[in-house]
């Protein structure tokens, strides 16, 4: 089955990305298809390479780039979300004049028309938030 | 046109206090250039969206109530509102924003988008989506 899947939530504020994570990680190991995960509202500060969790702690953005580099899945943060919250590409720098970026490895920032491609390209969509 | 999905878009929460509400609206209106077939269901708290007379001066951020009359002009005009959450907050359809569109099929008359219905009816609407978007 071909899934899409939403993230609502930030990382450690919410168990909404490390659920959606660890969904992904089970539907591959099933033999499933992730089409793409879609960061929105606050589930676009998963996309930050800036983090710095505690060291017994998971890097929940780390693993989102290691699953992405291992399994090649498309992990899209919403551009109008991140714009709000500061989660920056090297394009969105240029283009809104920032002094730096900080979007992590395997994250590309796009616009919520990834989103709705994602519900018509997939079996099933499935949301993780509050 | 068997590419057309039902997508329903359930809205839960509250206006303010929380963006959801506001970004909800953002994917409606940026989906609605897709051409599926779209519907948004207001239920729980998710009903104070669409009252009408909001103002937000006091809250010092905008105020994006105005943007759901416009939901009708983007071919989006299946509104269903639940009952239940209504009557739990002391709300009749009265207290709602007159939601409408043109129907190009009846000669463009203006017909009401919202429709209340039964938690019960609810229930039969979202089994019948392909794509359920819940925010």
């Amino acid at each position: 089955m071909k899934f899409g899947i939403q993230v609502n939530e930030g990382p450690y504020t919410h168990e909404a990305s490390v659920s959606a994570l660890n969904f992904v990680k089970a539907a591959l190991d099933a033999g499933h298809e992730i089409f793409r995960v879609f960061f929105y509202h606050d589930g676009v500060n998963n996309g930050t390479r800036l983090t710095t969790p505690p060291q017994d702690d998971i890097n929940i953005v780390q693993s989102w780039s290691e699953l992405a580099e291992k399994h090649n899945i498309d992990l899209v943060v919403c551009v109008a979300a991140a714009q709000r919250r500061g989660i920056v590409d090297e394009g969105e720098q240029e283009r809104n004049g920032k002094d730096a970026n900080n979007i992590a490895p395997g994250f590309r920032i796009s616009g919520l028309g990834q989103l709705i491609e994602a519900g018509i390209q997939c079996d099933r969509l499935v949301v993780f938030g509050d | 046109m068997s590419d057309v999905k039902k997508f329903m878009y359930v809205n839960r929460k509250a206006p303010y206090g929380t963006i959801y509400a506001w970004e909800a609206l953002e994917v409606v209106l940026i989906g609605a250039a897709f051409e599926q077939d779209v519907s948004l269901a207001f239920v729980d708290d998710g009903v104070f969206q669409l009252v009408k007379g909001q103002d937000t001066t006091e809250l010092g951020i905008k105020n994006f109530s105005p943007t759901y009359s416009a939901l009708g002009d983007y071919d989006v005009n299946k509104i269903y509102v639940e009952k239940e959450s209504l009557d739990a907050r002391g709300l009749t359809i009265d207290d709602l924003m007159p939601l409408t569109y043109e129907d190009e099929d009846d000669d463009w008359a203006e017909k009401d988008s919202i429709r209340v219905v039964t938690a019960a009816e609810m229930a039969e609407i979202l089994e019948q989506q392909d794509v359920v978007l819940s925010f």
